[in-house]
């Protein structure tokens, strides 16, 4: 959905479902993720429908990942660690991350 | 990086939000010998208009344009101000004794602040619509976002749909960086013309009038703008296609990206929740706190400054910020010396005109506020403009009850997309004032905190004594 203007810049990888997705130091987890190609972050607990960042400033709550094990993280607020472990939260979150 | 066991256990000023009007405040009330903290729970200061500013990709200057620069003196004068700035901090409580719940990097603490002022800013006004829960829909301030703080901008096929200025400053800005936006699908109800004349003089004194009628030229030289009176958003799994209605006849369009932006409105949710006073903006139809002419609210030593006062932009911020931050001095240091608040009040006044005409001009049409039939309007709960309807037939009177018939406004964003949909809905359902129908009852956690961030903070011996026995 988005595509980098700048490819020249210090470079981390983290992964993703299991597949490493290489960011710009200074991505939030959220823009890494759109960047890479990744079409949603979570589904929902209602309807299991997949929701993508919206407004990517910490209000909507639609890039709630798991981020290192614990869950229902707001990925527009976490800056990328390399080798930082990312899964797409499906549904709610769970008892235990 | 700043921990949650280096901040002290008060601090004269607690400003919450490091935008604008948090920036200046902070550092007027610092530079007069003030102990201040700034909390700010992004990974960067700036807050929304200024993003990135320290850190920005972008180094072109003319992509984002003057004004977005403007902040980099703003930031600069606060760090070198002495506040103690705390990015990645996440203020998740606020009560009328002004003891401050915040968390940094998992791990919380309560800080009593003697004066707090609240720079939450503003967000998006909800744009509810068919399909705009599909991933490749999002809004135009989330696009500005990953543009300013991350060097990103939409691919393929990318369609703008709505009105008011930051859309067509956001059109600019993705044009000069090279986007090929295939339209603006522009909302902007033409009988608002009309209702807006009066307030032409105004905004032909005010700075906005050049500057905005140099980016519809340079929009308006690359980009179709078409104006429409219905969109729907379309796709399975994510968006394929919109279709809207323009001139009586509808249209169908395949598109990867379509940004969404009807104007912003304050961001009220942690100044409610302290107990802050606020009342319905008709000419905005959005909640705005109740202030004195400092920005003092109702509960005493609390004061709202920058757009979550009312949205005025990033320069009325800012002397926002510091007519707060004087009082603030004021109270606590009568002697210290402060700039003139004449001066500062008479810039304000200056950034404030012409805010009737752009408000009236662009003030959004009930087609693209008020949804109907399976159009979602609480995307966190999944909760239909139909549901709300019939559970208001049936008696439903306000958002709080709509909550326990419907979880609505119930998930993780606490109601901040819906609330000032739910109340539009209820309050025509009703035949009511939106003012009578009310708002959620926000309450602390303001923001989601883990029991793990709950059970770091700091225990005294009495209360240990108070749950061993």
């Amino acid at each position: 959905m988005f595509k980098r203007l700048d490819e020249a810049a210090s470079i981390v990888a983290i992964e993703v479902d299991g597949k490493t997705v290489r960011a710009r130091s200074g991505d939030t987890v959220a823009a890494a993720m759109l960047a890479g190609g990744i079409d949603h972050c979570r589904t929902t607990p209602v309807s299991g429908a997949p929701r993508a960042p919206y407004c990517l400033m910490g209000v909507c709550f639609e890039c709630l990942v798991t981020i290192d094990g614990v869950g229902s993280r707001q990925g527009c607020l976490v800056p990328v660690r390399d080798g930082m472990r990312v899964e797409t939260q499906q549904g709610k979150r769970e008892v235990g991350r | 990086m700043t921990e949650a066991s280096n901040f002290a256990s008060s601090y004269d000023l607690v400003v919450i939000g490091g935008g604008p009007a948090g920036l200046a405040a902070a550092a007027l009330a610092s530079r007069a010998g003030a102990s201040t903290v700034l909390f700010d729970e992004n990974p960067d200061i700036g807050g929304q208009i200024y993003r990135g500013i320290t850190s920005t990709p972008i180094k072109s200057h003319a992509v984002l344009g003057e004004d977005y620069w403007a902040g980099a003196a703003l930031a600069a004068e606060a760090k070198a101000s002495g506040a103690l700035i705390v990015t990645g901090a996440t203020v998740w409580s606020l009560d009328p004794s002004r003891l401050v719940g915040v968390s940094v990097a998992g791990k919380a603490r309560m800080i009593q602040a003697q004066r707090v002022i609240i720079a939450t800013g503003s967000l998006e006004r909800p744009f509810p619509l068919p399909g705009w829960t599909l991933p490749g829909v999002m809004t135009a301030g989330a696009a500005q976002t990953a543009l300013k703080a991350h060097g990103l901008v939409p691919d393929g096929r990318v369609l703008l749909a709505g009105c008011g200025p930051l859309l067509w400053l956001l059109a600019a800005q993705l044009l000069r960086a090279g986007t090929k936006i295939e339209a603006i699908l522009d909302t902007t109800p033409r009988s608002n013309w009309l209702r807006a004349l009066p307030h032409l003089p105004d905004f032909l004194l005010s700075s906005y009038w050049s500057k905005g009628l140099a980016l519809l030229r340079e929009v308006k030289a690359k980009v179709p703008v078409i104006p429409i009176q219905r969109l729907s958003a379309h796709g399975e799994g994510k968006l394929q296609h919109v279709e809207y209605r323009s001139s009586g006849k509808d249209y169908r369009r395949r598109v990867d990206m379509l940004l969404l932006h009807q104007g912003v409105v304050p961001n009220v949710n942690l100044a409610s929740a302290a107990g802050v006073a606020h009342r319905w903006n008709e000419r905005q139809l959005c909640l705005e706190p109740v202030l004195d002419v400092d920005f003092g609210s109702s509960v005493p030593g609390i004061a709202v400054a920058g757009d979550g006062a009312g949205i005025a932009g990033g320069a009325a911020a800012a002397e926002r910020g510091r007519i707060a931050a004087i009082a603030a001095v004021h109270a606590l240091r009568p002697s210290a010396s402060v700039p003139d608040p004449q001066s500062v009040r008479q810039r304000l006044q200056r950034e404030e005109l012409g805010r009737g005409f752009l408000d009236t001009l662009y003030r959004p049409a009930d087609a693209f506020r008020l949804p109907e039939g399976e159009t979602i309007v609480c995307r966190c709960e999944e909760v239909t403009a139909k549901q709300i309807h019939d559970m208001t037939a049936m008696g439903c009177e306000g958002p709080n009850q709509m909550k326990a018939f419907l979880r609505c406004g119930m998930g993780p964003c606490q109601g901040r997309l819906c609330g000032l949909t739910v109340t539009e809905l209820i309050a025509a359902g009703r035949h009511a004032r939106p003012a009578d129908v009310g708002y959620y009852r926000l309450r602390p956690p303001v923001k989601p905190i883990t029991l793990a961030e709950l059970a770091s903070l700091p225990i005294s011996e009495a209360e240990r004594k108070a749950v061993e026995r």
